[in-house]
Order: C-alpha cells, then sequence, then structure tokens
C-alpha cells in the first residue's frame, strides 16, 4: 500500500474521527451521525463494488441482494435459532461467498451487458425469495424481534457507539483492500482489466480472479447487511431491491470507480444527497437526483475525486476500458 | 382442466405481446447504436398516461388519442437523444447505462409531477363484453393487443430488410465508419431508431391501459421484463424478441396458474438466467455476431 | 452625476427604513406569539406506498392550517413538520431519527405502511418520543411491554377480517379463495386471513398471490374459479385492486361474490373500476360512508365536517388513508393541548384517551391497547349504482 494512500487514510481517519464532535454541538446538524452510520454501512458494499467494476472491469446489479443475504441470515440465524450475532455475520459471509461462488462462475463469462442483465436478473430473483418466504422472512411486511448487537457484553445502542463501530470495520477493510490490490492479485486485475485476453495469454488464470473478487464483493456486502440488521433491528425486502442496486452502482459511479476513495466519498456523498440535501425539493427531489446523476454521467464520468486531476492519466486510460 | 389452460394461455399471449413490444423498442435502439435504453420502460408508461391526457382531459377520439400519444413519445425519444445520449456517444458503457437510468428517473419524477400518483384508466378500443371461447374469456382489448403487437413486428421486420432506411440504419449499427463513408446520415438513424424505439414503447402503454389501467411507477417492471425478452430472444433480434416476448408471458401465467402465484416474476428471470449461461448469446442470436459486438 | 448620487441616497435611506421596520415588526411579532407546538410526521409521499402517503399528508396540512387559523393550540401556533420515506425503511429510519435530534418534536405521526413503521419502532422507543403510526400490522404495538411509546390509529387486519368474516357466515360462505398483494399490506391481510378462517369456520381453498405493479391477474382468478369457492377475497391497495374487479368482472365469475380489503375504499377505484364493480362488497371504515350514516352516529359529525373541507381544498373526495392522519394529528393535538410539549406525558395522555370519536371509529386507548379500535368501528359495504350502499 502506497504512501500516499496512507496519507490519504491517515486525514480520513482524522476527520472520521472528529466529525461527530463537529456536527453533535448543532442541532440543525446533529443527526448527520446517524446519516454517517448508514453512509458507513453503504460504504461497505460500495468498496467491494469499486473492487469489482473499477479494478477488475466487472459490473454488478445484484449487490443488494448479497446485502440482504447477509442481513436475512444474520437476523434467521439469531432471532430464530438464537445465534451469537457475531457469529450469525460469520455465518453470512460464508453463505454469501457460496452463493456468489455459484452465479459468478456461470455469469462472469459473460460481458457487458449480458453480465449487467445477468447479475440483475440474480438480485431480482433473490428479492422475490425474500418477499415469498414468509416463514423464514417474515415476507413483505417485515422480520423483527431482531437481538441488539453485543460487544464486551454490554448492547451496541447508542448511535455515536455504531458510529464508530461501522467506520472502525470500514476502515480496516479498506486497509485489507489496499493490501489486496498492491499483491500479485491487484496486478493481475488491473492486466485484466487493461486486456482481458492479453492476461490470459501470459498466464494469468482471469476465470479464476474474475469469480473471487466477486466473491470478495460479496462477502463485503454480506458484512455490511449484517450490521444493518443489527442496527435497525427490522426487515424488509424492499430494503434489498433493484433501486438498492442501482444506488450503490451510482454511488461508486459518481464517487470515481478507479480509486477506493472514490467509492468511500461517492457513497457518503450520495447518502446525503439522498437522505438530506434534496428533501427542500419536496417534490421536485426525484428530479433534482436524477440531474445530479445526468450531470455526473454526462461531465465528470471519472467521478468526484477525478476534480483534482489526481491520477488522472491512470484513471483516464483505464476509463476507456471500463465494461469492455 | 381444458378451460383453465386456454384461459393462462390467452393471458400469457396478451401480455407476451406487450413484453415483445418493449423488447422491439430495445432492440432498435441497440442495433443502430449498441446502447441499451434503461429509459425504455418509461416511454410505455407515458405513451399511457398521454392518451389518458389526450382522449380523458382533451376528449379527442380515442384513435386520435392514440396517434397523438404515440407521436408525442416519439418527440421525447428524439429529444433525449439529441440533448443527452448525443453527448455521450464516446462514455463507456457504464456511463451509458447511468445516464439512461438517470433519463429513467427523470421521466419518471416528471410524469408523477404532471399526473400525480393515481391509476388511469381509458376506454377500451371496442365495445362489448368478452367472447367466450370453449369457456375461456377473451376481452376483445387482447385481440386488439395481439393484433398491434404482430404489425409491428411484421412492418419492422420488412422495414429492415427491405427499405433503404432500414438496411442503412443497420449499416450504422456494424460499422459506421464506414456507413459515413458510403454517404449515410449516421446521426438521423441514430435519431430515427430513438423515435421508433419510444413511439413503439408508446403504442404498447397505449394498448395495455384499458386491461391494466397505467401510473407513474409502472414503467420500471415492464421495462424490466422487456428487457428480459430482448435479451432471450437475442439482442437486436426482431423475431427473436416477438417469441421470447410470448414464451415469458406464457412461462408466467403457468407459472401463476399451476404452480405458484408468487413466484411467477421469478420464473422469467430464472428462464432468463439459464438462457444467459447455456447461450449467451440468447435463443436466436448468432454467437458469431454477437463476438462482433463491442459489448 | 448628482442624480446618480441621490439615488444611491435614497437607496440607502429605503434599506434602512425597510430593516427597522422589519425588525420592530419581527420584535413585536415574538411578543405576541408564543412558542409554536411542533408535531413531526413521516408519510410515504413518494414510492410504492404514495397512495397513501399523499392524502395523508394532505390532511396533516389542512388541519394544521385549520388549527392555526383558530389561534393555534392555547395561542400556541402548530408548526408541522413532514419528511418522506420515499416508502423505504433505511429512509424512513432517517427521517424519524432526524425528527428526535434535529426538530426535537414531542411526538411523531405516521409512518403510512406497515413495513416502514415496525422499521422505527425501535428508534422512538429507545428515544422515548410517542409514535402514532397510521399503519395496520398488530404487530407495530404488540407486546405492549415493550411498545410502550407506540401507538396506531388504524384498526388491525384482524377487526378487518373478522367483520367480513362475520358477514360470510350470515351469508352462509364456507369455502373462499383469496388473493393478496405481496407487499406489506398484503402480507398482514394475509396472515390473519389464513389465521382467523378456521375459527369462522370458513376454509380458505385457493391462496394466490402477485406482485403490486402486476398488469393481468386472470391466472390467479382462474386457479381460484377452478377451486369452486362460494367467494372471492382481494387484499391489496392501489390498481391491482381495480384489475381484479375487471378480471373477475371478464372472466364471467359473478356468481362468485368478490369481496375486497378496506384498501378499495377510495371513490376514485369506483370510478377506475365502472360498471365492473357492480355487487363488490367490503368492509369499511366510516369515514368513507359519512353520508349513509344515520344522523345520531357519533362520528357522523365529525366525519362529515373532514369530507366538506378535504373536498372544497383539494378537490377530491377523502380515502380511508386520509382518515388515519386525521386521527393521529387530532389525537397529537389534544395530548399537546392537555400536557404540552413533554414526550413522557403526551404519551400517557395518549395511552388514556377514552371515547375519542375520530374518523375511523370511537378511540378507546389502554395501557393493553394501543390502537383502540374494535371490528365494531367497520360497516359492511356493497358497491350499487357506482356508489357506496351499507351492505344488509
Amino acid at each position: 500500500m502506497g504512501r500516499k494512500n496512507w496519507l490519504i487514510m491517515l486525514g480520513a481517519a482524522i476527520f472520521i474521527g472528529v466529525f461527530p464532535w463537529l456536527v453533535m454541538p448543532f442541532k440543525a446538524v446533529s443527526h448527520y451521525v446517524d446519516v454517517m452510520v448508514f453512509a458507513g454501512i453503504f460504504s461497505l458494499v460500495c468498496i467491494g463494488l469499486s473492487l469489482l467494476m473499477g479494478y477488475a472491469g466487472q459490473i454488478s446489479l445484484a449487490q443488494a441482494a448479497f446485502f440482504g443475504i447477509g442481513a436475512y441470515t444474520s437476523g434467521i440465524l439469531t432471532s430464530k435459532f438464537g445465534v451469537n450475532p457475531w457469529l450469525a455475520m460469520g455465518g453470512g459471509t460464508v453463505v454469501c461467498a457460496t452463493v456468489a461462488w455459484v452465479v459468478g462462475v456461470p455469469s462472469l463469462r459473460l460481458k457487458g451487458h449480458y453480465l449487467a442483465m445477468a447479475t440483475l436478473g440474480f438480485g431480482v430473483i433473490v428479492n422475490i425469495i425474500f418477499a415469498e418466504e414468509v416463514n423464514w422472512t417474515g415476507g413483505p411486511s417485515g422480520m423483527i424481534d431482531i437481538p441488539y448487537l453485543r460487544m464486551f457484553g454490554r448492547k451496541i445502542t447508542s448511535d455515536l457507539a455504531w458510529y464508530y463501530l461501522v467506520w472502525g470495520i470500514v476502515f480496516l477493510v479498506l486497509i485489507f483492500c489496499f493490501h489486496v490490490l498492491h499483491s500479485r492479485v491487484g496486478r493481475a486485475l488491473r492486466a485484466i482489466h487493461e486486456d482481458e485476453r492479453a492476461a490470459e495469454s501470459v498466464g494469468v488464470p482471469t476465470a479464476g480472479f474474475k469469480v473471487r473478487v466477486f466473491m470478495l464483493s460479496a462477502v463485503l456486502a454480506s458484512i455490511a447487511g449484517s450490521l444493518y440488521t443489527h442496527y435497525v433491528t427490522c426487515l424488509n425486502p424492499s430494503s434489498f431491491n433493484l433501486m438498492w442496486s442501482i444506488r450503490f452502482v451510482l454511488m461508486v459511479m459518481v464517487g470515481g470507480m478507479q480509486s477506493l476513495w472514490g467509492a468511500l466519498v461517492g457513497t457518503v456523498l450520495m447518502t446525503f444527497v439522498g437522505n438530506e440535501w434534496l428533501q427542500v425539493f419536496a417534490e421536485l427531489e426525484i428530479l433534482a437526483y436524477g440531474a445530479i446523476l445526468l450531470v455526473v454521467a454526462l461531465f465528470l464520468p471519472g467521478g468526484i475525486v477525478s476534480i483534482g486531476g489526481f491520477r488522472r492519466k491512470r484513471r483516464q486510460s483505464a476509463l476507456e476500458g471500463a465494461g469492455t | 382442466m381444458g378451460t383453465d389452460f386456454l384461459q393462462y394461455v390467452i393471458s400469457g399471449i396478451t401480455i407476451g405481446a406487450i413484453y415483445a413490444m418493449v423488447a422491439i423498442g430495445y432492440n432498435i435502439i441497440y442495433s443502430v447504436t449498441e446502447i441499451i435504453n434503461f429509459a425504455q420502460g418509461e416511454f410505455v408508461m407515458l405513451g399511457g398516461l398521454f392518451a389518458v391526457f389526450f382522449a380523458g382531459t382533451l376528449h379527442l377520439p380515442l384513435y386520435l388519442a392514440f396517434i397523438c400519444a404515440v407521436a408525442v413519445a416519439g418527440c421525447i425519444g428524439l429529444a433525449m437523444d439529441r440533448f443527452i445520449i448525443g453527448r455521450a456517444r464516446e462514455s463507456s458503457v457504464l456511463s451509458l447505462i447511468i445516464i439512461t437510468i438517470a433519463v429513467s428517473i427523470l421521466l419518471k419524477g416528471s410524469a408523477m409531477l404532471g399526473w400525480g400518483k393515481d391509476p388511469y384508466s381509458l376506454p377500451a378500443f371496442s365495445s362489448g363484453g368478452p367472447i367466450m371461447v370453449a369457456g375461456a374469456a377473451i376481452q376483445p382489448q387482447a385481440l386488439w393487443i395481439i393484433g398491434i403487437c404482430a404489425l409491428v413486428v411484421i412492418s419492422l421486420t420488412l422495414f429492415f430488410r427491405k427499405s433503404v432506411y432500414g438496411q442503412a440504419m443497420l449499416a450504422c449499427a456494424n460499422n459506421p465508419q464506414a456507413a459515413r463513408l458510403v454517404g449515410i446520415p449516421v446521426r438521423y438513424m441514430v435519431f430515427l431508431s430513438f423515435i421508433l424505439s419510444a413511439a413503439i414503447g408508446a403504442a404498447a402503454g397505449v394498448i395495455i391501459t384499458p386491461v391494466s389501467m397505467m401510473e407513474y411507477e409502472r414503467g420500471a417492471l415492464l421495462g424490466l421484463k422487456g428487457f428480459g425478452a430482448a435479451a432471450l430472444g437475442g439482442l437486436g433480434q426482431f423475431f427473436g424478441a416477438l417469441v421470447a416476448g410470448l414464451i415469458l408471458g406464457l412461462a408466467e401465467s403457468f407459472c401463476a396458474g399451476y404452480l405458484s402465484s408468487g413466484y411467477k416474476d421469478a420464473v422469467a428471470l430464472v428462464l432468463l438466467l439459464m438462457v444467459l449461461f447455456l447461450k449467451p448469446e440468447g435463443l436466436f442470436g448468432n454467437r458469431e455476431a454477437a463476438r462482433l459486438k463491442k459489448f | 452625476m448628482k442624480s446618480a448620487k441621490n439615488l444611491i441616497g435614497l437607496t440607502v435611506l429605503g434599506l434602512l427604513i425597510t430593516a427597522a421596520v422589519l425588525f420592530w415588526s419581527k420584535g413585536e411579532g415574538i411578543a405576541a406569539e408564543k412558542e409554536p407546538y411542533k408535531i413531526g410526521a413521516v408519510f410515504s409521499i413518494t414510492g410504492g406506498a404514495s397512495l397513501l402517503g399523499e392524502p395523508e399528508k394532505k390532511t396533516a396540512e389542512m388541519i394544521r392550517d385549520e388549527i392555526n387559523k383558530q389561534g393555534g393550540i392555547d395561542g400556541h401556533p402548530l408548526e408541522l413538520i413532514i419528511y418522506d420515506d420515499e416508502t423505504d425503511p433505511t429512509k424512513c429510519n432517517l427521517a424519524v431519527k432526524k425528527l428526535i435530534k434535529k426538530d426535537e418534536v414531542p411526538v411523531i405521526i405516521g409512518p403510512s405502511t406497515s413495513g416502514t413503521s415496525l422499521a422505527v419502532v425501535g428508534v422512538a422507543e429507545e428515544a422515548q418520543v410517542p409514535l402514532v403510526s397510521c399503519a395496520a400490522s398488530y404487530k407495530i404495538v404488540t407486546p405492549v411491554e415493550t411498545h410502550k411509546w407506540i401507538f396506531k390509529v388504524a384498526g388491525s387486519d384482524s377487526h378487518v377480517v373478522g367483520k367480513m368474516f362475520d358477514y360470510m357466515k350470515s351469508k352462509k360462505v364456507s369455502k373462499i379463495g383469496i388473493m393478496t398483494v405481496s407487499d406489506g399490506f398484503g402480507a398482514s391481510g394475509r396472515e390473519e386471513l389464513v389465521r382467523l378462517a378456521p375459527e369462522y369456520g370458513i376454509t380458505i381453498v385457493a391462496d394466490e398471490r402477485y406482485g403490486p405493479q402486476d398488469t393481468d391477474l386472470s391466472a390467479q382468478l382462474t386457479k381460484i374459479r377452478s377451486a369452486q369457492p362460494d367467494a372471492v377475497v382481494n387484499w391489496s391497495t392501489g390498481p391491482t385492486q381495480v384489475l381484479a374487479v375487471k378480471n373477475w368482472r371478464d372472466l364471467g365469475m359473478d356468481k362468485i361474490p368478490l369481496y375486497q380489503s378496506h384498501g378499495f375504499g377510495n371513490l376514485k377505484n369506483l370510478e377506475l373500476a365502472g360498471k365492473a364493480a357492480e355487487g363488490v362488497i367490503l368492509p369499511l371504515a366510516r369515514v368513507n360512508v359519512g353520508n349513509l350514516l344515520p344522523d345520531d352516529q357519533p362520528q357522523k359529525k365529525v366525519i362529515m365536517e373532514y369530507t366538506k373541507s378535504y373536498d372544497e381544498r383539494y378537490k377530491e373526495p377523502v380515502s380511508s388513508f386520509g382518515g388515519h392522519a386525521w386521527d393521529s394529528m387530532h389525537i397529537a393535538i389534544a395530548a399537546l393541548k392537555a400536557v404540552g410539549p413533554d414526550p413522557a406525558k403526551i404519551r400517557d395522555h395518549i395511552e388514556n384517551t377514552k371515547d375519542f370519536v375520530g374518523q375511523h371509529g370511537i378511540f378507546k386507548m389502554s395501557p393493553q391497547d394501543h390502537n383502540g379500535l374494535s371490528k365494531d368501528d367497520l360497516e359492511m359495504v356493497v358497491v350499487k349504482d357506482g356508489k357506496w350502499a351499507l351492505a344488509k
């Protein structure tokens, strides 16, 4: 992991660390801590998606499904079988990784639109299962009675505790992902992204790498889902539908998919835009949301992090190959 | 038993015809520009709601309302390409997916502001009760739907196979540079594809509104099913889209009737996944041609 | 040059005077007005349940204006803060937290649907702010021990189903086919239909489901028809319930009466379904049938007033969902009037609400019952000549 990334990470960590103390004294923005908890949870999903989209060049419209599989696995294990929440979270990742492997092996042979379609179809099917298996998931009216998360024998209920827990996990995951990217795996991924056939011809097992990244992104989404479960303590299929899969892709796009920081920036920004800043538009909110997307996609294809010209060249070259 | 079967077939074919028309909308734009227009479903919704506006609010006769609604949707399709997609022709596939999603959000939002959130209905194209065939009921409107769908497929096939314009449009898809060199105005062909696709989507919207009503949120799901049909039949294949649309409609109807009505929507998608995994170019797509495509 | 100077001078003077007037008038305003009382509201104004949230928002805003026109609550102007949750549990969760932290409201009304309500029960409970939900699921308020701060003004689905089954028994209906939409509304209705049927000696011979945006229900109805029930029950909101009526009529199933849920209780549905809706039977809250009630019915007065002013202001008929907002708004206002903006006192006051005459019934809340309605607050209604009529 490069020196520049360490510096950015340090800066980001300090910012995240002091953020609650900056906003809490002011009533008008005190609830920003809650928004940031959700932003942190979504960040986990988006970091995984960014690895898949930006580094491996594959699109997935099924992230909300993995998010949901993690969430429902946690919910069912803890509320119906009394499993320890942390163990259940581990269970969720195992289930997600398995499902991702089963779906990923045939899907990732597909490209571009076809891959988008396959993942989209899978995501919608999973959502229908959430809604239909009423005995297990509570169906569309929701799953309730999910226990709170416990740490050191204490229930985690306060928003501040959640904030630091979630963001602590986000930073651990970031460090892990940067390590992956700077290892042999990362170099292989970049090679796949630049030119898959060339990579294959020099002996990179492209299919295997793509499936592994897909599984990693599913595992991250699953952890996010488990956290969501215990934070909200109620699950509803509509939190994991196609619209959310699209939203996750948008968060990564808006931030800039060629760097993990882009995913982070995009997620935080879009969570605030979607839940906070557009509310002044009331009924017009949906139009404002659409307009923002359009402007970013048209004029800022590299996302927010490309504004400063930061690593522009590499990203530009990578973008041209994106999705092919 | 036989009556039920017949009834499932009838409702499957009716809804399948709608899926086929939406799928054809995707195909036209895809054939010419290799773009998947995720806003396609919204044109179906707009077609229905504009027809309601012309027939209900302006009291135009139904056939005029139909034509006006299709024309307005065509103009919106043109505007979409002229002002938005046209500026992003060089973008990556991902950016284009996002752009068309953004357009669909804008169209849906505008419809919500314009028509509110209530569903609207239109009178059926021809009056009279359902026609009973061996105990199964066929609504006259279902015949209209099937008829109009057939008409669209036949005329489009003729257009692309026989007419100069159709050939020119396909040439743009295969190789825009070469098309330009032989004097085909590529830009206009792209405009034409957007107009045609929006108009066909809108026509589908008008003809189902008397049966199933229409409200601002309906576009996304119809778009998704149509997309499924387009992929199932092979992107760019008109005949394939028709057959795939009917297969989807029938599969859904039989699933609801004989298996589980809750999993009806999943059946279509499982079918889609199986085709993608086993024969990614679609039931009627050409493997060689699919490989040549950019995406 | 000179004129320019004059112009500047005049402008400056004008600005000074305006500022002075504003300052003065503002000062007087504070002196004359008491501190506003806040009510927080979360409704599904857009998204899947927008048909519920829209009339709820309109009703709440109308009541706010009425109260403020009458001089507020004991002189305190009423401030209503409405957020749209877009029918999304996550957004709803955030919206309620925002109401509690940023706006510091002492009482919250909404959310509109069972799914979104369940996603915020924990938040309100943790923050100890009373929440009056407009959704139906019994899970929202039970068990009362862990739902101390949560109330709901919508009758439970068990009341609706109970009323419907009572009527069916009187009509000698013993076999029914049910069809429900797969969203929170339909799922909750289905649970109660299946749970209560044996108690009333009714057998469910077909149990079909469909999506909220389906365009054709003939397959489901055909399947039900082949099971030969004495009646069909459809349970949904939005366009699918009109679709059910149309398909039922088109399939020539007139001999098997169609029962709808209370979600059908909106005159717009009758307009859309037209002649096909003749003979459809449903249990309805009295808010939808105010003009059919006898004059000595205690709810008649408030219902007619609400119907009239809503119609005047928005030029559209009232719906049962708007009625929920009316009930929750007035319960909150009554509590504010009695005890002021103190969440704990408001909670206690709402819990002791007795004989509150609302749109959906006469509420009798208690520490054991945070809803306060029963199946007697409903009427069986049949569609006759494109209008509601009381069913006999």
